[in-house]
């Protein structure tokens, strides 16, 4: 059902690099278990409202004021790399 | 007191202990601390290295507390059971957490887990498996398997555990303990590494019916941190319950026949049978769509997954894999290196059922079938108090049985997730002990008597204190013994 081709494309929108050694059983488990999960599509749910959440939270809003966040350095000391007083990360466009 | 006598007192005895003057604060703690240092079922990802100072008088003033590992806690080992978030020290510490601790608590471990809580034997761990103490040639369950078999053990009094589809709740059955999964927004989210935002709750995994209302008392409220946090009504009571006169309770026939183990169904009515000598009574009920559930929670699940764990880029924390190449080539190299084969699969899932021109069919599909669980439960909850079930279809299965086949793995949950679907409390107790299948030609007594079988009680929600009482007078009833593995 699903073939390698379609596992490198999600692999692709999901940022994830899969080995040569991953493709082939994510291919035929992702398969698997969509070709089960697929029996919702006998139900009639024509009618029926989608339920994303099941409590009814009416978006509490806090006062705009200006609050303590943890310090920069506190919480640049757990990334990977650091430059100044910002993240790391290799050019976008290397 | 003695060693053995202080292991023995659960996390509500021991609280008391400690008020009165009769033991030590210390002196428990560092006994925990030896036995959960000296641990070899693989429970903790991490164990306190020094008895912290006695706290003020509290409720819980020095009940040692073991937490599962997504819990952030501040300056404390935080990763989930995964390599992509290897050496995080939070710099904040989870709601949940912050309110036992608060109460007295004190930490005094992280327990292991399936990475990310994707998992239901906790085989999924990137610390390795969790060994189960009745039987260590089988899982403990999971996702929250270190937390479950450190109470089994008595390696804790208690531990704090999470729960999405029953990683609460089967864990304690497989282990002989209690779990129980509280209504979604009752207990804060704040801290927890997410999974599934619309599912993931926290919960107590303890011996007995009376530490899970007394941890529970400790965890609800609203907390501005999390937007699904809901105001608890009332507060939690400790249960005395000993009759279950006027009680109703339904058994869903969808979910207490085909698939379930026979020594399990064995105790299950067993039980029932129980119930109705304390004066409940049984009905059978139908939830038509709860054979759909699994199949919409495995597609709600791994959307949210794969949108949550979009965050581990290997950026702002935990590791990331040097490359030669541009940022998009580091996010998905990391994202190789740092994720385990179930986690994969989870986002890919979800990437899939989230994707364009499957959407409809899958993800909108799915939360359609969620409504019609609600609704299920909606309309039995108006002729009975409470749905009971197996919790889970077997008892603790062998290291390495169902690996192979995610789906098989899957099913595992079929008993647990329409609650999680739906939003409401829900108990495991332990209610007796079954056969495994590949022994059933193997007398009781060569076998020790059987692994534990748990017993589900759910009910609408915020119902937490009507099902603590029905849990508690069917658990004097039973009297399980799960001394034994704590010795």
């Amino acid at each position: 059902m699903i073939d390698r081709e379609e596992v490198l494309h999600i692999a692709r929108l999901a940022r994830l690099r899969l080995g040569e050694e991953e493709i082939e059983p994510m291919a035929r488990e992702l398969s698997a278990v969509i070709e089960h999960v697929a029996k919702i599509g006998e139900l009639d749910l024509r009618d029926t409202a989608p339920t994303s959440h099941v409590v009814e939270v009416a978006g509490r809003l806090r006062a705009d004021e200006p609050h303590q966040c943890l310090p920069r350095e506190v919480v640049l000391a757990q990334a990977p790399a650091v430059s100044g007083e910002g993240f790391l990360v290799p050019s976008p466009q290397a | 007191m003695s060693a053995e006598e202080l292991v023995s007192l659960g996390a509500q005895a021991a609280a008391q202990a400690l008020a009165s003057g009769q033991i030590a604060a210390h002196e428990l703690y560092e006994i925990y601390r030896s036995r959960a240092a000296a641990d070899d079922l693989n429970c903790f990802t991490w164990v306190a290295e020094q008895t912290p100072a006695p706290p003020a008088a509290s409720p819980l003033g020095g009940v040692p507390l073991a937490v599962k590992d997504l819990f952030c806690t501040e300056g404390v080992p935080s990763q989930s059971g995964s390599r992509i978030l290897e050496g995080y020290l939070p710099p904040y510490t989870a709601t949940a957490v912050e309110r036992l601790l608060g109460a007295g608590a004190c930490l005094l471990a992280k327990t292991n887990q399936d990475e990310f809580a994707m998992g239901s034997s906790n085989e999924n761990s990137a610390f390795g498996p969790v060994l189960n103490p009745w039987d260590r040639s089988r899982v403990p369950g999971g996702s929250s398997g270190g937390s479950a078999a450190a109470v089994a053990a008595g390696l804790t009094p208690w531990a704090l555990g999470t729960d999405t589809g029953g990683s609460i709740r089967q864990p304690a059955a497989l282990c002989g303990i209690v779990g129980f999964k509280p209504t979604y927004g009752a207990v804060s989210r704040y801290g927890m590494i997410a999974f599934a935002s619309s599912l993931d709750q926290a919960g107590p995994l303890t011996r007995d019916v009376t530490d899970a209302a007394l941890m529970l008392r400790h965890l609800i409220g609203y907390d501005e941190c999390d937007a699904t946090s809901l105001d608890f009504p009332g507060e939690i009571a400790l249960p005395t319950a000993e009759r279950l006169d006027g009680v109703r309770l339904g058994v869903p026939e969808e979910l207490t026949g085909e698939g379930i183990e026979a020594g399990v169904l064995a105790a299950f009515h067993a039980t029932l049978a129980l119930a109705e000598q304390l004066g409940a009574t049984v009905e059978p009920i139908s939830l038509p769509h709860a054979a759909h559930a699994l199949s919409a929670y495995y597609v709600i699940a791994p959307a949210e997954c794969s949108s949550n764990l979009a965050r581990f880029d290997g950026v702002r924390y935990g590791m990331r894999t040097e490359a030669a190449g541009d940022l998009t080539e580091m996010y998905t190299r990391t994202r190789h290196d740092g994720f385990g084969a179930e986690v994969k699969r989870r986002i890919m899932l979800g990437t899939y059922a989230l994707s364009s021109g499957y959407y409809d069919a899958y993800y909108g599909r799915a939360q359609c079938v969620r409504t019609k669980i609600v609704e299920d439960f909606r309309n039995v909850f108006a002729d009975v108090d409470f749905v009971v079930t197996p919790t889970a279809p077997s008892v603790a299965f062998p290291l390495g049985s169902k690996t192979a086949d995610p789906l098989a793995m899957y099913l595992n949950d079929f008993c647990t997730v329409p609650m999680s679907l739906a939003g409401i409390p829900a108990i495991s107790i332990p209610c007796g002990l079954a056969l495994p299948p590949e022994d059933r030609n193997v007398t009781e007594a060569a076998s020790g008597g059987g692994l534990p079988v748990g017993f589900q009680i759910a009910g609408p929600a915020f119902s937490e204190n009507r099902i603590l009482e029905t849990a508690f007078a069917l658990e004097q009833a039973i009297g399980f013994d799960g001394g034994t593995v704590r010795a």
